[in-house]
This record gives C-alpha cells, structure tokens and sequence, in this order.
C-alpha cells in the first residue's frame, strides 16, 4: 500500500487520541500557543500564504475567507464550525470528530483568534450523537485545562464554545441555512450578498468554516505556510481525506496529498472494484459532483484537475458502482435525496427535484421515452445557478453527467421497457420521498 | 404552563441562556419538548412560543422543518435505516425492508438518507448510535432483541438510552452515557 504523509489523520492510530493527556502528549495545542504568540493579522496571512482551501466542498479560500471580516463594526465576530456533515458518501468530518476531537478544538481556538471572535458555535448533525459526544467531552477537557475560556492558554484572549445540535436537514450544510438554523428558524438559505463575513449570525460578521478545514489549520501553523504549501499541487496544497464508498474491497477514509491520481485511491488505498468487478461510474465529491468513468482514473484529485475533466472535487466522497449497477437506479436515488431535503424556498429546486424524480422512476419502471432524455436535461437547465444556494444544482449534476456518459443506458430503459441490468430498482428508496412539505401540516389539519 | 413547569423550566432557562438571543434556543427546546413528552406536542410548542415570545405557528413552523422532531408517538427505539446510494450498493433496500418486517411494540423503524458513515454500509442508527453492515438477518436480530428489552452494542460508543432521554442529550444538556 503506497505510503504518504498524514495530517490530520496522523493520530487515528494512536490509543486514546481523543483525551486531552494524549492529545497534549502528541504536540496538541502547541500550534495554539505558536499562534497566541503572533498578531491575529500575521496567523491570517499564514493561512492565506498556504493556500489553504475550504474542505466542505467549495474550496474557497481560507485565509482570503478570514481575511473579509470588518472589525470595527462595533458588533461581535461569530465563528461557526460547520459540522452537519450530510452529503451523500462522505464521512470524513464523523471520523475525524470522533477520533481526534481536540484537533478541532485547537483549529477552532486559533481561528477564533485570527478572526477575532469570542463566541464560536459547532453546528453539529442531528445524528451524530457519537461526534457529539466525543466533541463535547474535548470542549470540557480544553476548559479544565485552560484552552478554552478566560485568556486561553495564558494568554489575553476569550473564547467560548457552544454546541448545536441540527435536527435532521441536509440544507442546515449551507452556511446561510446554517445560520438561520442556528437562530432558531427553518433552515433555509439567505439570499447573497450580503455574505456571511458582514451580516451573517444575528447580522454580525461571522467565518463558517468546515471540519476539516478548521482541523487542517494546526498543522498549517506547525509546519508554516512554506512548507504545508509543498504538499499537493500549486492551487490545491496540502492533503485531503477521501471518503472512500460504494463498490471496493475496502471503504473508508484515506487522507493522501492533493493531486494523487484517483486510481492509487480507489485501486490501492480502497482495494479496486468488489469481486473484482469492472468500475462503471465514480463520483469524486459526493452527490453533487457529476459522475466520472473508469477513462477518468488517472484523473488527479485537486480542484483544478477534476474540473478539467468535468467533475468537483466537492467533499472527496468517492462512490463506485461497477458493471452491474444501473446508473438511472442511482441518479433516481440521489434525485430523490435532493427532492426530500429541498429545502422549498426556491421554486426551480423545489419543483423540479420533484418531477424529476417522477421522469426517473417512469423510465426506470419501464414507461420511459426517448424524449425523456433531452427532456430531463431541459429541466436540469431550468434549475442549475437558478436557486439561491446550490442544493438545485448538485441534484443537476447524477442526471446530466449520467446522461452524457451513459446516454445509452437511458435509451435501452425506453427500449426496454424497464431497467436493462435487471436491476429490480436495487437504489430506489422504498418509501416515498416527498420532500420538504412531508412533515408538514396536513391541510384537513387546518381547513374544515 | 404545565409542561415547562419545575425542572424543565430551569433547564429551559439554562438553554435560552447559552445564546446571545432567546430564539437560538427554539431547536433546544423542541428537543427538550420531545424528552418530556415524547413527540413534539402542539402544547408543547405553544408553550415554547410563550417562552420565546413567539406564535405557535412560528414554532410550529420549524419543528415541521426538521425529520428528527417526531409529530407522532414514537417508539422507545427508533431504528434509522439508510438507503442513500452508498447504502443500497451492498444491499440496504432489503434492511430496510426487513427492519420494516419486524417493527413493532417499542421499535419504530424510519427510512432516512446518508447517515455519513458509508464506510460501513449498510448504516442502521438506533436512537443515534451506529450499528455497523448490517445485512437483513442482522437488522431482525437487532430489532428482536430491542423488542425483548435488551439493547446490543453499536460499532462505537455507549449503547444508545430510550429516544425521549436521546432528546434530552440532543437538547444539549449533556451526554452522561458510559
């Protein structure tokens, strides 16, 4: 197995690395300390010189990110960690909060610090009770030890740490849905600008940074700008996790540098294809990010690279099907995961997640024509960058890149008359997915 | 107010306390509504409206937005099962299915998407707790023994507590589990 050099999982190994005493024993919150010791200004311009970018699957820049924040407004500066991980295949931030807690602390810390906040906010997922668990005990532990609280570690500085738990909606991993969640309102997207880092928790300026980013920030400042710029490629630096699902001998996690081809991943990391299958389609960023094929393996894992061939790097969930899957079966799924956690605000998502899922499951089902294809991109096009955030356009990503590879597999459904593998609707949810107005009042509630 | 009465009402206090404004809070205290009586209650919610200042319908407004704010009675044992398309690779149609089959008594059984630990497909949750690849035959015997009284352990952690106390620890008032 090729071997590289780890960060942020470089302690996933170690017995009892989610204590503070071991925590401490491995060089925990030094970088903290490094960074105490220089002015917020500089600790920006050495996250901004390392090129650091966003690991929640945008890919924005940190430090140019932290670098937004007015600091004369007169109101306070929030921080919010956006740990509502829910992107369909990844799984890094879970691992990550439940094997190493107090990484994220530490990020936490000296991004608060940098940006001059003095109230940060985890924004945990519902459902994971474990990271939660693990997390909270960190946050206790670090203000025993004196890393969180009044002047943390030694120092003039005040940071309190709250956390929140989400109550189960894929929307709340948008930054701006996160803050209305955070206010106590339904989790939907603001319309920008103004962006967050002027008018974002109660109109104040606030930095929402993912996980993983905030976990990657102790060992920019360990290393120094420099040297963390080494790892990786020119425009995407350092290492990322991939979460690694689906159709290989081994998922999981594997964090390797940025620019390392997607075949040493998914066929050296992850073991290749199941039973040792043929691979058929992969994503690299989770849902949102549009299918690639085995012609794309060599592809590199950066920003850049996957762009060019088409796809996102997104959050580096990678989901393999191999030869036997159906790729209409696995769009259809998705789509109805997108149709379920549209949020409802906006009508082209809203809308047109729903009757895509109804165009999916005719041609799944053997009712499909031929004009459905062109039909569906149609659609796809009346929703992609016409909503206020970009649930819409992710749920445009499986459909139109399935269609653009695998054009003729849609074909043989309407041929057919039904799905060509015989796959017997294997993704297909198995209880309706009716979106954001499920849970709502029904209306005889309301009307006589 | 009867349900925020007494030690309730402290811990609603506490809640609204934590945060710079009151309404912040609203998500805490839907949980903490579900902990005491079981689901989210329109008593409940009217009640969080007097503590906030805000309408029923505002409450109601968001305790609708959200899957794990329970409308219904629910059973002690809440059994999430995803079949987001990591999940239904290896088979999660049919646990799902299954878990369905067997549901009952003090389990409920729900349909949900990507729990984010697709490394361990097919994912089943029981208030919470991940119980890891678990194939049709697992997912009966999980749901047999929660309807028999006894609670195996997940993958990870503590075994998880009845899904009112799941609230409790959800409304952020801490997880004093093992």
């Amino acid at each position: 197995m090729a071997d590289f050099p780890k960060l942020v999982t470089a302690r996933w190994d170690v017995e009892g690395a989610h204590t503070i005493d071991t925590y401490l024993a491995h060089g925990g919150y030094e970088s903290l300390r490094k960074a105490l010791a220089m002015s917020p200004g500089d600790v920006i311009e050495e996250v901004k010189a390392s090129g650091l970018r966003g690991r929640g699957g945008a890919g924005f820049p940190t430090g140019v990110k932290w670098s937004f924040i007015p600091r004369d407004t007169g109101k306070p500066i929030y921080l919010a960690c956006n740990a509502d991980e829910g992107e369909p295949g990844t799984f890094k931030d879970r691992e990550l909060m439940e094997r190493d807690p107090h990484q994220l602390v530490e990020g936490i810390a000296i991004t608060a610090y940098a940006v001059g906040s003095h109230q940060a906010f985890i924004y945990m997922r519902g459902e994971f009770l474990e990271s939660a668990r693990r997390v909270e005990r960190a946050i206790a532990e670090a203000y025993d030890r004196g890393f969180l609280g009044r002047g943390i570690a030694g120092s003039g500085f005040d940071l309190d740490v709250v956390m929140h738990h989400g109550a189960g909606s894929y929307e709340c991993g948008e930054e701006t849905a996160l803050l209305e969640s955070l206010e106590g309102k339904r989790g939907q997207p603001r319309l920008r600008p103004p962006f967050p880092a002027v008018a974002g928790l109660y109109g104040a300026p606030t930095v929402i940074n993912n996980v993983e980013t905030l976990c990657t920030v102790p060992h920019v400042m360990r290393l120094g700008a420099e040297e963390y710029a080494r790892i990786g490629t020119e425009k995407s630096t350092g290492t990322k996790i991939f979460s690694v699902s689906g159709k290989v001998e081994r998922p999981g996690n594997y964090e390797v540098p940025m620019g390392t081809p997607a075949r040493v991943v998914i066929e050296v990391l992850a073991g290749g294809v199941r039973g040792g299958k043929g691979l058929k389609a992969w994503v690299p960023g989770g849902s949102s990010t549009p299918f690639l094929t085995a012609d794309h393996l060599d592809t590199p894992l950066d920003f850049e690279s996957i762009a060019e061939h088409g796809s996102l790097l997104g959050t580096g969930a990678i989901v393999v099907l191999d030869e036997t899957d159906c790729v209409v079966d696995a769009a259809l799924r998705w789509t109805q995961f997108y149709a379920h956690e549209s949020c409802g605000k906006c009508t082209p998502c809203r809308e047109g997640t729903w009757w895509m899922t109804k165009v999916l499951h005719r041609m799944e089902n053997g009712g499909g024509r031929l004009a459905d294809i062109d039909l569906m991109l149609d659609v796809g096009d009346n929703i992609l960058f016409k909503s206020l955030c970009a649930l819409g356009d992710g749920a445009v990503s499986p459909i139109d890149s399935s269609i653009k590879h695998f054009r003729d597999e849609y074909a043989q459904h309407v041929k057919q008359g039904g799905c060509p593998l015989k796959k017997d609707h294997a993704l297909q949810a198995a209880t309706p997915r009716t979106g954001a107005a499920a849970s709502a009042i029904r209306i005889s509630e309301v009307l006589p | 107010m009867t349900i925020f009465g007494g030690e309730l009402r402290a811990q609603a206090d506490e809640l609204i306390a934590r945060y710079p404004r009151p309404r912040s809070a609203l998500l805490p205290l839907l949980y903490l509504v579900q902990s005491a009586e079981g689901h989210v209650t329109q008593d409940g919610m009217r009640e969080i409206g007097e503590l906030l200042r805000l309408s029923t319908a505002e409450v109601q407004a968001v305790a609708t937005f959200y899957t794990m704010y329970k409308r219904e009675p629910t059973g002690k044992w809440l059994v999430s099962v995803c079949t987001n398309v990591s999940c239904a690779l290896v088979g999660a149609r049919e646990v799902f299915q299954r878990a369905e089959a067997e549901a009952g008594g003090k389990v409920t059984v729900e349909e949900v998407e990507c729990l984010g630990a697709c490394d361990a497909a097919p994912v089943v949750q029981v208030n919470y707790c991940n119980y890891d690849r678990l194939g049709p035959d697992d997912v009966a015997y999980l749901i047999g023994k929660l309807r028999a009284g006894e609670v195996p352990p997940p993958a990870r952690g503590p075994k998880p507590v009845p899904h009112d106390e799941t609230a409790r620890i959800l409304a952020g008032l801490g997880d004093e589990r093992g």
